[in-house]
């Protein structure tokens, strides 16, 4: 028994010799829930392919990646490079790149992936140059999203609509909007009663809103980008500053139209009366809100919180005799990058490379009920895929008319400017002309000065 | 030197050194290393780059700046002033001889113990322009009662009246330094005729003048520091239309989303050097008003 005992000692101690040791790698990423379990699907069928190749070769030294989760990973991550202690791989927002990128806190893949002979014609061109700034590419997209307008059905039908058509231009949406705001009316005989439209002769104090169709402020995450859906932009290349472009007026001006129809401190406490955003007291799911703008990931939540709604997904209206701006979204992007001074960056781009080919990216992208950033997409992808809308959303990512955050290294100060200006817009304090005009002006003069500080830091 | 001399200062040195060290690398070298990088441009990720004082002159011409001075400046003078008002009040209240007062002296003393975070989070839900307690409690009354921290004109105020909720620290100060004020000059002030307010006026208020003098000081300083009510409660934006973009909440943007260490740097010395006026300035005013019975 003992002889046999140690035998098998031996034995196992010596092919543990025999064995490479595994390089271990550490990755972070920033999604909890569902989206962090799909990931860790990908990380395992990964870890266990490299223990499998290793069986097979004993050479080889299997790649082990480590996911941790890390909240706020835009900011950790930059303290992490900063203190000299980044991961081998994070996962990161596509809008964080530039000011990353000009920060010098990433590896130019460039050199790796032309090695390895990375196609980039295989993506969709739009989510492919999220991760390209000044002329390198500093990250490769793996999750894609797409926003659109998410109707309720029900709402629809009592108000007497036809919930099979969403509308196409914005003055149908604002007229759709009218008709799906609903007041309850106190009568000076104390009576209450229920009435639809905006009631511009009914005092504030006599009325009281029940349902909003349609409001600009809800959620109000892509308020910076009104704009885009007018034609406007909020950039004109890498170094001018284009807030104040007429399109954009027309934007927010219509933004303002909504503050003007149902009054500022109507909606400010209507809205005070929302619940969080992922609840079942969300505006949307509630039916507060008949009309929304919303992502992909939205089908989700209304699968978790609001299992029996019913909803419809459709592009965002466009401005009428405008058709040209028809399929407007905002397409970002989870990308992944590889940190400045990474302790093993090829390992890390060995599951980067692994992440990018189209078997494992569907997989990824199914389990968070997303679309893929690839041209090619297999049939049994859409045969599984639980959003009945996902086809729309793809299609609205790949539009010519798809914009993103726009690539500055300024963005979180402009980001910040636009949320006060659409602040001051949406309270009527300001125009959309004095509030964008102030924004251009700071803007241009903060994108200068970023200019100066990288012309100084590298005077070639 | 003895022997016995040169032993002693060895030993008070090696007492001393573990605050030392502590003061030389957690607060001198910070503050220098500050100074210097706030003549700089600082990404943090790459090495400084020497620019002299442009970040200071740039800080002037900076509108974003004299609005969060302006905001804080507001908060801190509300804050100091309720403060005073509330905490002194309320210490004098428990400073009465009633039955249970131990019970009341904790009551009012408990909200200072919970965290700031938490605190935030329940005035969030308290001053909710729809449902929360406060415009409950006003409808109730007849009044309508604002959005608060929806509302330009009323979220400042709202985070001033909150300052309230942390009024127990300076409370248990002053009732300290009221249980010090001795009993026989209350005596002599009752047989000389003084009713309370004179009393107040003449005996309690000189005699823990150093008290007041000491927590106006705390709370000046405590006050041109606030930040985690606003990030907490209106965002990093300060929002509604900036109404609540504080100084400290300000130099957390530059410094931490924008990567501009530098420019953050010298708002932090800008910051430092007016609480060292300000604090010399009430040290000053001290002197006219401030008894110290010793």
């Amino acid at each position: 028994m003992t002889v046999a005992l140690a035998a098998a000692c031996l034995w196992s101690c010596s092919a543990a010799q025999d064995k490479q040791a595994p390089r271990r790698i550490t990755y972070w990423e920033k999604w909890t829930g569902f989206e962090g379990e799909a990931m860790d699907a990908v990380v395992d069928d990964f870890n266990a392919k490299e223990v499998a190749h290793a069986k097979v070769d004993p050479n080889y030294a299997p790649i082990e990646v480590e996911k941790v989760t890390v909240s706020n990973v835009e900011q950790k991550l930059l303290i992490a490079i900063a203190g000299g202690n980044p991961p081998d791989l994070a996962g990161n927002y596509s809008f964080y790149v530039a000011a990353y990128a000009d920060g010098g806190a990433l590896t130019d893949l460039g050199p790796m992936l032309q090695k390895a002979g990375f196609d980039r014609s295989a993506y969709i061109e739009h989510y492919m140059k999220l991760g390209e700034y000044r002329g390198k590419t500093w990250a490769v997209p793996i999750v894609p999203a797409s926003i659109a307008l998410l109707t309720n059905k029900r709402l629809f039908k009592e108000a007497g609509l036809d919930p099979e058509k969403p509308p196409t231009t914005i003055e149908e949406l604002d007229d759709f909007a009218q008709k799906l705001t609903k007041w309850e009316v106190t009568l000076p005989n104390g009576e209450k009663k229920i009435e639809s439209g905006y009631l511009p002769d009914v005092p504030a104090s006599q009325k009281r809103l029940l349902q909003a169709g349609f409001l600009p402020g809800e959620p109000g995450w892509w308020s910076y980008g009104w704009g885009y859906f007018f034609g406007g932009s909020l950039v004109d290349g890498p170094d001018k500053i284009t807030a104040a472009d007429p399109a954009n007026l027309r934007a927010y001006d219509w933004v303002a139209s909504y503050s003007k129809n149902l009054g500022i401190d109507v909606i400010k406490r209507f809205r005070s009366g929302f619940g969080n955003f992922a609840s079942p007291q969300n505006a949307f799911l509630s039916g507060k809100v008949a009309m929304v703008l919303q992502g992909v990931w939205m089908h989700n939540f209304i699968e978790k919180y609001a299992p029996g709604l019913q909803w419809a997904a459709a592009p965002f209206p466009y401005p009428a005799g405008h058709p040209e701006l028809a399929f407007t979204t905002n397409a970002d992007a989870d990308v992944l990058v590889i940190p400045k001074d990474s302790p093993h960056p090829e390992e890390a781009f060995e599951f980067m490379k692994y992440v990018s080919t189209q078997p494992v990216l569907e997989k990824l992208c199914l389990g968070q009920q997303k679309f893929t950033p690839l041209k090619a997409v297999s049939d049994h992808f859409w045969s599984v895929h639980p959003n009945p809308y996902i086809r729309l959303f793809r299609e609205l990512g790949m539009s010519k008319n798809a914009f993103s955050i726009p690539q500055t290294g300024i963005w979180n100060e402009y980001n910040r400017e636009m949320g006060n200006a659409v602040d001051l817009i949406q309270n009527m304090t300001q125009t959309p002309e004095v509030a964008l005009t102030d924004v251009q002006t700071k803007m241009q003069a903060a994108l200068d000065r970023n200019r100066r500080i990288l012309a100084r830091r590298d005077p070639k | 030197m003895s022997s016995l001399d040169s032993i002693n200062r060895r030993n008070g040195l090696l007492f001393c050194l573990p605050w030392l060290i502590g003061l030389t690398v957690f607060l001198l070298y910070p503050l220098v290393a500050a100074f210097y990088y706030s003549l700089c441009d600082y990404s943090v990720l790459l090495p400084p780059v020497f620019i002299g004082l442009d970040n200071y002159t740039d800080l002037m011409k900076d509108p974003l700046f004299w609005k969060s001075l302006w905001n804080t400046t507001y908060y801190a003078t509300g804050s100091v002033l309720l403060g005073l008002v509330v905490s002194l009040t309320l210490a004098l209240l428990l400073n009465t001889k009633v039955k249970a007062i131990g019970l009341y002296r904790t009551i009012f003393f408990l909200p200072s113990l919970m965290p700031v975070v938490a605190g935030s989070i329940l005035w969030l839900w308290m001053y909710n322009g729809q449902s929360g307690i406060i415009n409950t409690g006003l409808h109730h009354i007849g009044i309508t009662g604002p959005a608060w921290l929806a509302d330009p004109a009323w979220a400042k105020t709202a985070i001033v009246l909150m300052a309230v909720w942390g009024a127990g620290n300076a409370m248990v100060i002053y009732l300290a330094g009221l249980q010090d004020v001795p009993t026989h000059l209350y005596e002599a002030a009752i047989i000389d005729g003084a009713g309370f307010w004179k009393r107040l006026i003449h005996v309690t208020i000189p005699m823990i003048s150093p008290v007041i003098y000491f927590n106006v000081v705390l709370s000046i300083i405590g006050g041109f520091q606030a930040f985690t009510q606003a990030f907490i409660m209106t965002g990093s934006t300060g929002a509604p239309e900036r109404s609540t973009l504080f100084y400290v909440l300000n130099l957390y943007n530059v410094g931490f989303q924008d990567l501009r260490m530098g420019y953050a740097s010298a708002m932090a010395w800008v910051l430092f050097i007016v609480i060292l006026i300000l604090t010399f300035a009430a040290t000053r005013l001290s002197q006219r008003w401030v008894t110290y019975d010793r």
